[in-house]
């Protein structure tokens, strides 16, 4: 498995071949908070580059999740969906929330790194 | 508008809060621990809360001062007792609820506690029935802390001896630190608990002394999550200016004898919603899966008709499910009736619940 890459949306991305994982990074959690309801996509579903794949709902809000990648959903995790508290607790393991085929590998490249998220982060304190 | 901040401010952000603004005021939504920890620990164990931003409006007067407040509030005032709390409302003229509050008979009148974001109007409204007999006083330089959860009452007892004698909805004056504190048996939670006006000037050695009993502090999202948990209602939310105390499922607030004779806004339209039933009402709803109906999901019936819309809605942590309150027309608001929720463009399942989602006994 390829390191890990990141978006300013806060997903994380990593891949095996042809096929991306993607989940939501640990800053992500900790903005959001108690997360209580998670919605994955079926496999078979086309997304695009920053579309809409995932919803993720803490104590406060919804939020969509986004693909940082463009491709076909192969597997949702559903044992997020079933226990939206793990993604809390491992969100940048155990709690990946989709894996998809992907076309573009030039999309996985352009992203940042983890430092480069980490930098990110902290120039835009939200 | 300038934001305001409560005497607590420093103390909370010491604390480590996460403040948003809320009617006016820099408030703490969160603290390290997050919503759900500190809904768990005032369920638990017990919890405090700044409410320093609600009005503390304090009234004197003549015998005129009863029938010049209920003209406006609907409650049983004239056979209210010295140092007994009701929960009631501030009518217009349509019966539309313009705030819900807590009013309190003390020695020399009454003391309301109105919510922050209608307080200004609030006054303005109860005014236009005051005259010159008639003094009031919206006190800002008292603090109001709220103390919820099962282990309240002995962590305040050792620090204020007399209190654990309070019943739910009294109050009364006791020594702290060379000052008099008006402290009440009440809350929003529901649990057990007290609400504590204190000056600005000593609340911080309260709550110094609450956090060395493991009174954890707890911000607006867990006030969010037990409050609904419990029923109760959120001005501005569940309940607002078109909205009157029958259509609310509040009617059980109005006195008795003030449905009968009446003599305050709204009596005629309220009367009527009495004998003959309102179009819609407020309910209990749980979806049936996990997802959350929030604010303005809207409602439709097991026949795709559209119902009504959800006021309030989250997931509760002691029911460990979603939870949401809302209105439906009538004929649909039987406990137990299957409805629709629209969320994201999907309708997922649920049911009218009944309130609360969550029982605890006060001390009575």
């Amino acid at each position: 498995m390829s390191e890990k890459k990141f978006s300013k949306k806060h997903e994380w991305v990593s891949l095996d071949g042809d096929v991306a994982t993607v989940g939501i990074t640990k800053h992500a959690t900790e903005m959001l908070g108690d997360i209580v309801f998670v919605e994955v996509p079926d496999a078979g579903k086309a997304v695009e580059k920053e579309g809409q794949a995932a919803v993720v709902e803490s104590t406060k809000a919804a939020s969509d999740v986004y693909s940082p990648i463009s491709g076909e959903i192969t597997e949702g995790n559903k044992a997020i969906a079933d226990d939206p508290g793990s993604v809390n607790s491992d969100p940048e393991g155990a709690s990946w929330f989709f894996k998809l085929k992907i076309k573009d590998k030039g999309e996985y490249d352009s992203l940042m790194s983890k430092d480069e998220y980490d930098k990110f982060c902290k120039e835009n304190p939200s | 508008m300038n934001v305001q901040k409560t005497a607590l401010y420093n103390y909370h952000k010491n604390l480590g809060a996460k403040f948003v603004p809320f009617a006016g005021y820099e408030m703490p939504i969160q603290y390290k621990d997050g919503i759900v920890k500190e809904h768990i620990s005032t369920r638990t164990h017990a919890g405090f809360f700044d409410v320093s931003h609600m009005g503390q409006f304090f009234l004197e007067g003549d015998e005129t001062l009863i029938e010049a407040l209920e003209r406006i509030i609907p409650a049983d005032l004239k056979n209210l007792k010295i140092n007994h709390s009701k929960y009631s409302f501030i009518l217009n003229t349509e019966g539309g609820i313009i705030d819900d509050l807590i009013i309190t008979r003390t020695e020399k009148g009454f003391c309301i506690i109105l919510n922050a974001a209608c307080k200004e109007n609030d006054i303005k409204q109860i005014s236009q029935f005051l005259t010159k007999n008639h003094k009031h006083l919206l006190n800002n330089n008292l603090s109001l802390i709220a103390l919820q959860g099962p282990k309240s009452v002995d962590i305040l007892e050792k620090l204020i001896p007399g209190v654990s004698s309070l019943k739910f909805m009294t109050g009364n004056n006791f020594d702290y630190e060379g000052e008099k504190l008006y402290i009440t048996r009440s809350g929003y939670t529901g649990e057990d608990g007290f609400e504590i006006s204190i000056s600005n000037k000593k609340v911080e050695k309260l709550i110094d002394y609450l956090i060395s009993n493991d009174v954890k502090p707890i911000g607006l999202g867990a006030r969010d999550t037990l409050r609904l948990e419990a029923g109760l209602c959120l001005y501005g939310h569940d309940l607002n200016e078109k909205i009157n105390p029958v259509e609310a499922n509040l009617k059980w607030a109005i006195a008795k004898k003030r449905k009968e004779v009446g003599g305050f806004n709204g009596w005629e339209k309220i009367k009527n919603l009495l004998a003959n039933g309102s179009e819609k009402i407020r309910v209990g709803i749980k979806p049936d899966g996990k997802v959350i109906a929030r604010e303005n999901t809207k409602i439709f019936s097991s026949e795709n008709d559209e119902i009504g819309l959800v006021t309030s809605g989250t997931f509760g942590p002691s029911v460990n499910a979603p939870v949401a309150m809302g209105y439906v027309k009538s004929e649909f608001s039987e406990v137990g009736t299957s409805i629709q929720l629209e969320v994201r463009g999907k309708k997922y399942g649920g049911k009218i619940s009944e309130l609360p989602f969550y029982k605890k006994s006060y001390v009575k």
